[in-house]
C-alpha cells in the first residue's frame, strides 16, 4: 500500500480537534507557515498512522502541526510550528 | 478535574435498529438522547472498550437526515478492523455503544444551499451523501442533484431501492451508477472505473458552479476530484471526504 492511499483529510480529525479546542475547526482557516497558502483545515492532509497525528499542507505537503494524545493520561502535544495563523469563527 | 467540558462529549447511543443493506453493510440506528442535532454530511466517533481497558476508536459518517428521530450509521465490515466487525456482527438491539458527535462542519450540505448538487460516491463513501438526498428529500425547494456511485457488483450498492425511490420521485434528482467488477444481464449503467468521459457526462457543466461533495477511498476521491478540476471545476467548489485505503474515515 502507498502511503498517498493513506492520506485523510482534515475531516477525519475533526473530532480530535474538537477535544483541544473550543469551536469546530474543520471550518477554520490555516496559514501554512511554509509556503503562506491558506486552506481550510476541512481541506488539509491528515495522515494518522504515526504515533501521532501528522497534518500536512495540500498546497505544498509540509507539516503543519502534528498532534499527540497519549491514551488514558489525558494529556496532549500539539506541535502548531508549521501553521502561521489560524481564523476561525467565534463558537 | 476540567473546568470545562470537551466540546463534544461521549455518551451511550441504543441501538434500535439493525438493517442488512448488503452482506458486508449494515446501518445501525441509535437512540441518543443527548443528541443535540446535526448537519448532513457530519460524522460521528465510535468508542469500544476493552475488558483491560484498551480503547479503539474509530468515525463513521452519518446515514440519517437532520430531520430523523434516530442517529443511523451505516458501516462497512472490514474483517481485518478493529470496530466495524463488532458493529457488524456483534452488536444486537438492546445494546450500548459509546459515541460523541456530531463531528466536522466542513464535509455538510444544507437544503437551503439552491446551486446544483452534485455527489460523487466510491462504496460506502455514499453514506454522508445519503444524508444529504435524504435531507433534500423533505425540503421543500430542491435544488437539481446528481448522484454518480461507483460499486464493485450489484450485490454491494448500498440503498439501491432507497435510491431508486428516490430518483422515481421525480424532483430533480439524477442517478448514475457504475460497477467495477461486474456487468450484470440488462444492466444499463456504466462498467468501469469512473473516468474523465463518464465525469464529463454526469457533471454540471461548470458555468452552472454547482456544489460538489466526493467521498470514498483515497484513490477513489483523489481521481474523481482530479477529473472535476479537469472539466475546470473550481477546486473551492469541491469538497471531500477520503476513507483511507479502504472502509471509514480513519479506517477499520
Amino acid at each position: 500500500m502507498q502511503t498517498s492511499e493513506m492520506k485523510l483529510d482534515g475531516n477525519a480529525i475533526a473530532g480530535l480537534l474538537g477535544e483541544i479546542f473550543a469551536v469546530e475547526m474543520t471550518t477554520a482557516h490555516g496559514t501554512c507557515a511554509s509556503c503562506g497558502a491558506v486552506n481550510e483545515v476541512g481541506r488539509v492532509d491528515v495522515y494518522v498512522q504515526a504515533p501521532g497525528t501528522v497534518v500536512r499542507c495540500p498546497s505544498c505537503e509540509q507539516v503543519l502541526m502534528r498532534i499527540v494524545r497519549q491514551p488514558g493520561r489525558g494529556r496532549y502535544w500539539l506541535d502548531l510550528t508549521g501553521v502561521r495563523c489560524l481564523e476561525f469563527a467565534e463558537g | 478535574m476540567s473546568l470545562r467540558g470537551p466540546l463534544i462529549a461521549w455518551q451511550f447511543g441504543e441501538l434500535v435498529e439493525l438493517v442488512h443493506e448488503t452482506p458486508r453493510v449494515s446501518s445501525l440506528y441509535f437512540n441518543m438522547p443527548m443528541w443535540p442535532g446535526h448537519l448532513a454530511g457530519q460524522h460521528v466517533d465510535v468508542r469500544l472498550t476493552a475488558e483491560d481497558g484498551y480503547q479503539a476508536e474509530r468515525s463513521y459518517s452519518i446515514a440519517s437526515p437532520p430531520e430523523a428521530r434516530w442517529v443511523a450509521l451505516t458501516v462497512e465490515r472490514l474483517d481485518d478492523g478493529e470496530v466495524s466487525p463488532y458493529l457488524v456482527g456483534e452488536l444486537k438491539v438492546g445494546d450500548k455503544v459509546e459515541l460523541r458527535g456530531p463531528i466536522g462542519g466542513h464535509f455538510v450540505w444544507r437544503a437551503g444551499d439552491d446551486r446544483p448538487l452534485l455527489l460523487v460516491a466510491g462504496g460506502s463513501g455514499v453514506v454522508p451523501l445519503m444524508a444529504m438526498l435524504r435531507h433534500r428529500a423533505t425540503a421543500p425547494h430542491k435544488a437539481p442533484a446528481r448522484l454518480l456511485y461507483s460499486s464493485r457488483a450489484l450485490a454491494d450498492i448500498i440503498y439501491r431501492e432507497e435510491i431508486d425511490r428516490l430518483v422515481s420521485a421525480n424532483d430533480g434528482l439524477f442517478v448514475s451508477h457504475t460497477l467495477t467488477r461486474e456487468k450484470p444481464a440488462g444492466w444499463s449503467g456504466y462498467t468501469r472505473r469512473i473516468d474523465a468521459a463518464m465525469v464529463k457526462e454526469v457533471a454540471w457543466p461548470k458555468a452552472q458552479t454547482p456544489a460538489v461533495f466526493v467521498c470514498g477511498p483515497t484513490p477513489f476521491v483523489e481521481t474523481a476530484a482530479d477529473l472535476l478540476v479537469g472539466l475546470e471545476y473550481d477546486p473551492l467548489w469541491i469538497k471531500t471526504e477520503r476513507f483511507g485505503a479502504t472502509g471509514g474515515p480513519g479506517g477499520g
